[in-house]
């Protein structure tokens, strides 16, 4: 319990007078790489946005490195060490490249990560750092996308359905390079649809399915047939 | 001569247009909102500069140094506290806020200072002149203030895009939740871009309050001005108002060569027909 | 058991029914006005109902097809200027004179639509106060009627209207309550017809009506040229009662923009009940508070910022919110009709007494 970085407890998340999210419960340990995997609309997006602060929940809901984070602004949470690489790469189009990386850093927070760092891990992106962010390939954004969500030095990572949209050789050469990326420093939660991948290079998963945790287990311990039944609900 | 004179009148008094639109300008890229109340503000500011230079007895020329912090304290207060509970999808809400808004300035300058027209002397620098070939003679001041509506406009390009302050505000605008996201706090950033753009109203104000003689009820003249100018040079590109403020000064100036009473009209029509044939502008970076 | 059910859709409610019956006694009562109020009242009733229009119709822009204008004196002042000119130049009886300037409002209308809908939001709204300062400026380089100091009405055309003066008050006090039932009607018509759903639809969801294949631009044009019709013949009408125009008063943004905005904003905008309470709740204000000349203009504006901000839909639509009232029956409601005849669910009475199954 102690070591845990991040804890959600009871999570109820809404849209209004819709409920996301039901009793929701989780907990990434310091270093750990933990999936959350589930179908459309089970949940993902909401569980990301409650934790990263875009959408306020009660405060003992979410509790990060220790303090009850539910009820705080996305910003403030930011400071404290969450970054977010978000779905759909949204990158910023009125920053070039280089700009949407200087940015992700704005917080200020020290660490190992910097601009150099970065452009080492991708050396495409120093190639084309003066670029407007969205003329880039879908891959190429992505990069800037992962990068951008370093240069915050966080604590704790978040990858929101990093494949989608992109060709299958680019999603590999990505996820080949995560596990160096997250390093031994950071906890990540890694959301995905493709159902290997996350399996792969997770060491805990967590299965959504209309709201609630459907599922919890070691990556390395659960069967395709409890994935499946825990996915679709059966 | 006459018409040569008039043009360049124009041209000279474009850059106060230019003054009075940048601010509209830069809000509108920043967070999509319209103030309603633009033209009232570079009123408001233009008093401030009456009181300040009647009380401290400077050239109202200096008084910008006071007046131009303290209504980018009341630009930043105003969004915190009023404009930011407006934004969003719906567009009645700012329109209406702004317009409420309007009324309530005009109308408390009112009790304040009366109906009577105000003017500030800058002294000396009225009248000077610089005598050109040909005849010609362009006063010091016109020349003064199409130079500071380059500075400022220079200076607004550099901060946005040259800056962090810049950065956060084309993030912002670009994407909110994002935004957010690398630690940007929006609420701080659309104040602090209210309180730029009302530190560049003050400057217009003061412009404003020493070329011309000025009332309570002229702010929605200033609007329309910097509007049209907004609208001839097309949205997202400041230097473009720079190009339709000095459009709309000629457009007024040839008007009022013809016809005194058609000075005005002149430059609305002006705008119509931009409006008709180019209704985007003439260089224009983003859409309404 | 569904077979024997049958659904009914329902318009009117038990609290329209009622709404409409008061509403025709009291237009009864007002339409007496002339034998039992004074001249004074009836010039302030006048003066309600041309309000209570251009709230309406101001409503009808704003809350259903999405368009804000903050130029409607544009039309106004052209209705004005045109009962003038009507009955100056033409000879017409002012009666003739304001469906015409009706009608005259339409066909400018037109061509102004044509170049302001190139603008949106809010650029749109100062399009609107642009072409209302070029009717003012252009309304004021017209010597014959005045130019910048404006005219009078002459006597001839006033004593035209009837042969007594209680007589021509009554007519225009008539006329007055005339319009305002007709723009009360015709935008009641207007958005149970099939244009008024989408209409709302607009106002609801603009792209999700699109793709529906709503024609946006064409049900907003539509609007916009019935309204500008509308409110140049309550212009007429405003300045027929006045007697006398100039360019600053046919024009005036604070007179038939901003008042009309506080009064829509206040009572409710998007309802048809709305603006009816706003202009009452307007002249009671007005009748208390005129006195403070500048500061009444600020404290209208003030509320009118502090309801947009806390209770943006107004009074009536914090009324409609608790109570789920329509007095003028707008919307549709699905009822569920069982044997009885009764709009009650037949299952459940029938298992009245047998355990209810989940």
């Amino acid at each position: 319990m102690s070591d845990a970085i991040l804890e959600i407890e009871g999570l109820d998340s809404f849209y209004g007078d819709f409920q996301a999210l039901f009793g929701v419960s989780m907990q990434v340990k310091k270093g750990e790489i933990i999936a959350v995997i589930g179908a459309n609309g089970a949940g993902k997006s909401t569980l990301m946005r409650s934790v990263t602060g875009l959408l306020t929940n009660k405060p003992e809901m979410v509790c990060f490195a220790g303090t009850n984070i539910g009820g705080l602004r996305a910003d403030q949470i930011a400071e404290m060490g969450i970054a977010m690489v978000p779905e759909g790469r949204q990158l910023f189009p009125s920053l070039s490249v280089e700009e949407n990386l200087v940015i992700g850093g704005q917080a200020g927070r020290p660490g190992d990560w910097s601009l150099d760092g970065v452009y080492e891990l991708f050396p495409v992106l120093a190639e084309r750092r003066s670029q407007q962010s969205t003329s880039l390939s879908g891959g190429q954004q992505q990069m800037v996308a992962i990068g951008r969500a370093l240069m915050a030095n966080p604590d704790l990572l978040l990858f929101d359905e990093i494949s989608l949209g992109l060709a299958p050789i680019i999603i590999k050469s990505i996820y080949e390079a995560l596990p160096g990326v997250i390093g031994t420093g950071m906890s990540a939660i890694v959301v995905e649809q493709d159902i290997t991948r996350a399996i792969d290079i997770s060491d805990r998963v967590y299965c959504l399915q209309e709201g609630r945790v459907s599922l919890e287990g070691e990556s390395g311990a659960v069967s395709r047939d409890a994935i499946s039944k825990a996915y679709f609900g059966v | 001569m006459d018409w040569v004179n008039a043009i360049i009148q124009g041209i000279l008094l474009g850059g106060l247009y230019a003054l009075f639109a940048a601010g509209l300008s830069l809000i509108f890229g920043v967070m999509r909102l319209v103030n309603i109340a633009h033209g009232d503000l570079i009123v408001l500011a233009a008093f401030l500069g009456l009181t300040v230079t009647t009380t401290l007895g400077i050239n109202p020329l200096l008084s910008i140094v006071i007046v131009a912090p303290v209504m980018g304290l009341i630009g930043y207060a105003l969004q915190r506290l009023v404009l930011n509970r407006t934004l969003g999808d719906d567009i009645l809400p700012p329109l209406l806020v702004t317009f409420g808004l309007s009324v309530i300035i005009q109308n408390g300058l009112l009790e304040l200072y009366s109906a009577d027209p105000q003017k500030m002397s800058a002294g000396a620098i009225e009248t000077a002149s610089v005598g050109l070939p040909g005849g010609l003679n362009i006063g010091v001041l016109p020349m003064l203030m199409f130079a500071t509506a380059i500075v400022v406009i220079g200076g607004l390009q550099w901060i946005f895009y040259r800056s962090a302050w810049g950065r956060a505000f084309r993030a912002t605008s670009d994407n909110q939740d994002i935004a957010q996201l690398m630690g940007l706090n929006k609420s701080h950033v659309f104040g602090l871009a209210m309180a730029l753009a009302l530190v560049v109203v003050a400057i217009a104000g003061i412009f404003l309050g020493v070329r011309t003689s000025f009332d309570p009820s002229a702010g929605p003249g200033r609007l329309i001005f910097g509007f049209e100018a907004v609208i001839i040079g097309g949205l997202g590109n400041l230097w473009g108002t720079l190009v339709g403020g000095i459009i709309l000064g000629v457009c007024q100036n040839i008007g009022a060569q013809i016809n005194p009473g058609w000075q005005l009209l002149a430059g609305h029509i002006a705008f119509l027909v931009i409006l008709a044939i180019r209704p985007r502008g003439l260089f224009p970076r983003i859409d309404g | 058991m569904s077979a024997s059910q049958q659904y009914a859709v329902v318009r009117f409610s038990p609290a329209s029914r009622i709404a409409a019956v008061v509403a025709v006694l009291v237009l009864i009562a007002l339409a007496c006005a002339p034998w039992w109020a004074g001249r004074a009242d009836m010039r302030l009733l006048s003066e309600l109902f041309l309000y209570m229009a251009l709230a309406s119709l101001w409503n009808l822009l704003a809350g259903y097809a999405g368009l804000v204008s903050v130029g409607q004196q544009a039309f106004v002042g052209f209705g004005g200027y045109c009962l003038l000119a009507l009955t100056i130049f033409f000879g017409f009886s002012p009666l003739i004179a304001i469906p015409i300037a009706g009608i005259a409002g339409a066909l400018v209308s037109i061509p102004v639509a044509v170049l302001i809908f190139r603008l949106r939001g809010a650029y749109f709204a100062i399009g609107t106060w642009v072409i209302a300062e070029v009717f003012r400026l252009t309304a004021a380089q017209i010597s014959a009627l005045g130019g910048g100091s404006g005219t009078s009405l002459p006597v001839t055309v006033v004593k035209s209207i009837a042969a007594s003066r209680a007589m021509r008050e009554a007519t225009t006090y008539w006329m007055a309550l005339g319009i305002v039932v007709l723009v009360l009607a015709l935008v009641c018509v207007l958005l149970r017809s099939r244009r008024g759903v989408a209409l709302t639809a607009i106002r609801d969801n603009e792209l999700a009506s699109q793709s529906l294949g709503i024609d946006i631009w064409r049900a907003k044009f539509f609007v916009y040229v019935v309204t500008g019709a509308l409110t140049a013949a309550v212009g007429a009408l405003i300045f027929l009662q006045k007697l006398r125009i100039s360019p600053d008063a046919a024009f005036s943004v604070n007179d038939w923009t901003a008042f009309v905005i506080f009064i829509v904003v206040i009572g409710g905008i998007g309802t048809i009940e709305g603006p009816i309470i706003g202009t009452i709740i307007f002249f009671l204000l007005r009748e208390t508070l005129a006195d403070l000349g500048a500061l009444y203009l600020m404290i209208l504006g003030l509320v009118a910022i502090v309801i947009m901000l806390h209770a943006p839909k107004g009074i009536w639509g914090y009324v409609r919110e608790k109570t789920d009232l329509d007095l003028f029956a707008l919307s549709r409601r699905v009822v569920v009709r069982g044997a009885s005849q009764q709009p009650e669910n037949i299952e459940n009475k029938e298992n009245a007494h047998e355990p209810q199954a989940t």
